[in-house]
């Protein structure tokens, strides 16, 4: 029977293809909405999990989340590395600082040009971010707007290039002197192996005086005009040609004022981006501190490591991480813990799960609908052909069958091509390195399942509305015309 | 009980032919209070294996309930309506649908062919609803599609298929999985006047066998003449039998 419920089910094409694009379109916007939201959780704790080499994260007893800075006196840092099991601990500190870009501009163009065969696409790529943006809602409101030029849209940028002495908030890390633990990894972010971090320049560049390393994204935030834009896709400009861009910059020795102290860019790292999306600075904890304001305590948070056990076994991190806690009064939680006690203070203290809920929730109905009502309407609209094969002595459990196969395989179709668009628009948010851009979009595994649920669901409610439609039905109809 | 036990059961009309049909007393009614009908007001009806039965009056008067007991898919308010010694008032649902799988084929006015499935497919069903794999039972739909002449369609849709050839179809996934008792509804009433002398020609000569018994309901009095039993009802009665004796009528 199964072959001929499923010649039923694709012999309507428009049918067919109307039930399979709804379900598509729940698990799509399922997946996808899902994705955005749990791409942009996992920004929220981005410097959690940028900092390698730690496992254990020590901080003032009531901090809530990564940016809920709250400074302890230097001297915990012995403390803690007096506990048991702890290897080692270093210092980070973390803050806000006030970058101020002295820049004259045009001084500054000078000394950093793109290769010349760019020139000409450089000129129309500026000549198009400098221009008023023009999209689909632009262009729908010159429509609803006639008189736009009275009210001209501002500028894509954040401010004009135009400008000079822009003070602009930096996210300011400063790490171990010595370990530099807490800093992005040291290797090249393109090129030879072993691979890290650093676009241009290297962390023991961090060593000379006044020096910073600043992340690509918020370098071309703080400088702009600088040639420091995205690599141009028309035509394509090679890996090389942009590194080579992004290398003289740095060569001009661009400098900034750090809160009233010279600091001097010397290398580009690559950061995950923050919610926030605060360019990301990187100094040494020493220098740190001469950048900000001098306090009593200073010292945010400690890195620290576990150490193997006396019979050379790898202590649980969340064991020391007790044991800390219990000795110095101090909290400490493993990178984990931390990374989900950031989440779950913007999950609890933020708006943002209930209006994803609420995407997420319509996209489950709309869904629901659709596809619900296509296939409620694709069995009724059969009623007489199974009304037909139940006179000629299909049983009820048979036809119940063909109309869950049938339900199955659309649900099936809808799963896979729903999930497979919203990993494509996934992908495509991804810069050409595989760096996710403005857009979070991160699909844990679980969300997969979460998504099957959904559409599973739908697909059962479909189908049982229409099973029981069918088990009612006197076959007697089909003697009626 | 099996089904072959019960055949041999059944017993002789008075006209030395097998009882296939034996109706005592059947009645139904429709609705209640002011929207009652009766459909069958006490019907007594014997029809027998080898002839061709039809079933005729006029629009409303039954024919259809009639047909749908005797088929075993409608049920009676009381009454026996027994096919070859089975009585299908008193038979469960579940009984009834493996009666009906067995035992029945069904013709219908609107042929009620699956849009989807092919001549040969749709000729099939009885056999795939009886348990066979696609493929024998395709293989034995098409040797019974060539027999009614529509072995040059087999591999046609419905939607490719005239009204003579859509109810040759459904007259061959009648006799495909070869049941005793055919029972047909107003067969001819979609059909222009030619094409319903052809289709009752090839129920006639293909389908009435000293085994089976077909029924017809038919008000449509050109093809009368092709039935062996008449059964003229009016308001839920069976108000007259006619007798044809032999099939040369014409
Ligand atoms: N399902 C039903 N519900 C209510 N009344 C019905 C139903 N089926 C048939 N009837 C009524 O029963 C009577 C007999 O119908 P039917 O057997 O279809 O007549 P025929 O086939 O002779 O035209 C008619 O009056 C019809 O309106
Ligand atoms: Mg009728």
């Amino acid at each position: 029977m199964s072959w001929i419920a499923l010649k039923m089910l694709v012999g309507d094409r428009a049918k067919f293809f109307g039930i399979v694009i709804g379900l598509t379109f729940a698990a799509a916007l399922i997946t996808q909405q899902g994705s955005i939201f749990c791409g942009l959780m996992l920004r929220t704790c981005a410097q959690v999990t940028d900092v390698t080499g730690a496992d254990l994260w020590v901080m003032e007893p009531s901090v809530r989340f990564i940016d809920d800075a709250k400074p302890m006196l230097e001297s915990n840092l012995q403390r803690v590395r007096g506990v048991k099991g702890v290897k080692w601990a270093v210092p980070l500190y973390k803050g806000n600082g006030r970058a101020k870009l002295t820049f004259a501009p045009d001084a500054m163009k000078e000394k950093t040009f793109p290769p010349d065969r760019l020139a000409r696409d450089r000129e129309r790529e500026q000549a198009k971010q400098s221009a008023a943006p023009s999209n689909v809602f632009t262009k729908v409101l010159d429509l609803v707007v006639p008189d736009v030029d009275s009210a001209p849209t501002p500028p894509a940028r954040w401010y004009s290039p135009g400008l000079v002495n822009v003070i602009e908030q930096v996210i300011l890390l400063g790490v171990d002197d010595a370990s530099m633990v807490g800093a992005p990894p040291g290797g090249p972010m393109l090129g030879a192996e072993p691979r890290g971090r650093m676009w241009v320049g290297s962390l023991e560049d961090l060593r000379r005086p006044e020096s910073i390393v600043v992340d690509r994204v918020g370098l071309r935030k703080l400088f702009p005009g600088c040639h420091l834009d995205e690599p141009f896709t028309d035509p394509p400009e090679s890996d090389e040609a942009y590194l080579e861009r992004l290398r003289r910059f740095i060569a001009s020795t661009p400098e900034i004022e750090m809160n009233d102290h010279r600091a001097i860019i010397v290398g580009v790292c690559e950061a995950t981006r923050t919610f926030t999306s605060n360019p990301v600075v990187y100094t040494l904890y020493s220098r740190a501190k001469q950048f900000i304001p001098m306090e009593r305590k200073m010292l945010t948070y400690i890195l620290a490591k576990t150490a193997d056990d006396e019979n050379g076994a790898k202590a649980p991190a969340a064991v020391v991480a007790d044991r800390i806690q219990k000795q110095t009064g101090l909290g400490a939680l493993t990178s984990e813990a931390f990374m989900y006690r950031t989440i779950k203070y913007y999950l609890i203290y933020t708006g943002i799960p209930i209006n994803f809920g609420i995407t997420v929730f319509l996209g489950f109905l709309v869904g629901t609908a659709i596809a619900g009502q296509t296939f409620y309407n694709f069995t009724i609209e059969n009623i007489r052909q199974f009304g037909s094969l139940k006179a000629m002595g299909a049983s009820n459990s048979r036809i119940v069958g063909m109309i869950l196969l049938q339900a199955a395989v659309v649900g099936t179709l809808g799963y896979g091509i729903g999930v497979g668009l919203s990993t494509l628009f996934g992908f495509k948010t991804l810069d050409r390195w595989g760096n996710p851009t403005e857009l979070a979009y991160f699909t844990p595994w679980q969300l997969l399942p979460t998504t099957a649920v959904a559409i599973v669901f739908i697909c059962v409610l479909a189908s049982l509305i229409s099973v029981q439609r069918v088990i009612r039905l006197e076959p007697a109809i089909v003697f009626r015309s | 009980m099996t089904a072959a036990e019960s055949t041999l059961e059944a017993g002789e009309g008075a006209s030395g032919l097998r009882t296939a049909v034996r109706i005592r007393g059947l009645s139904k009614h429709f609705g209640s209070g002011d929207q009652r009908v009766q459909a069958l007001a006490g019907i007594d009806l014997d029809l027998y294996a080898g002839q061709m039965s039809l079933i005729v009056g006029p629009s409303g008067c039954g024919k259809t309930t009639l047909l749908s007991v005797i088929a075993g898919i409608l049920n009676a308010d009381e009454g026996e309506a027994s096919i070859f010694g089975q009585d299908v008032v008193k038979m469960s649902d579940r009984a009834k649908t493996r009666f009906r799988a067995d035992r029945i084929g069904f013709v219908f006015q609107q042929y009620n062919l699956l849009p989807a499935l092919t001549a040969a497919e749709n000729a099939s069903i009885p056999l795939v609803i009886a348990g066979w794999r696609k493929a024998p039972a395709v293989q034995k739909a098409a040797e019974v599609l060539a027999a009614v002449g529509m072995g040059k369609k087999l591999w046609s849709l419905p939607s490719q298929l005239s009204g003579g050839q859509m109810q040759r179809v459904a007259i061959a996934r009648a006799l495909v999985h070869d049941p005793h008792l055919l029972v047909c509804d107003e067969p001819t009433a979609a059909l222009d006047h030619d094409t319903g002398i052809t289709v009752m020609e090839l129920l006639r000569e293909k389908v009435v066998r000293p085994d089976r018994a077909v029924v017809v309901v038919t008000h449509d009095n050109r093809v009368f003449h092709f039935g062996d039993r008449i059964a003229h009802m009016d308001d839920g009665r069976v108000v007259e039998i006619e007798e044809r004796n032999g099939r040369s009528a014409l």
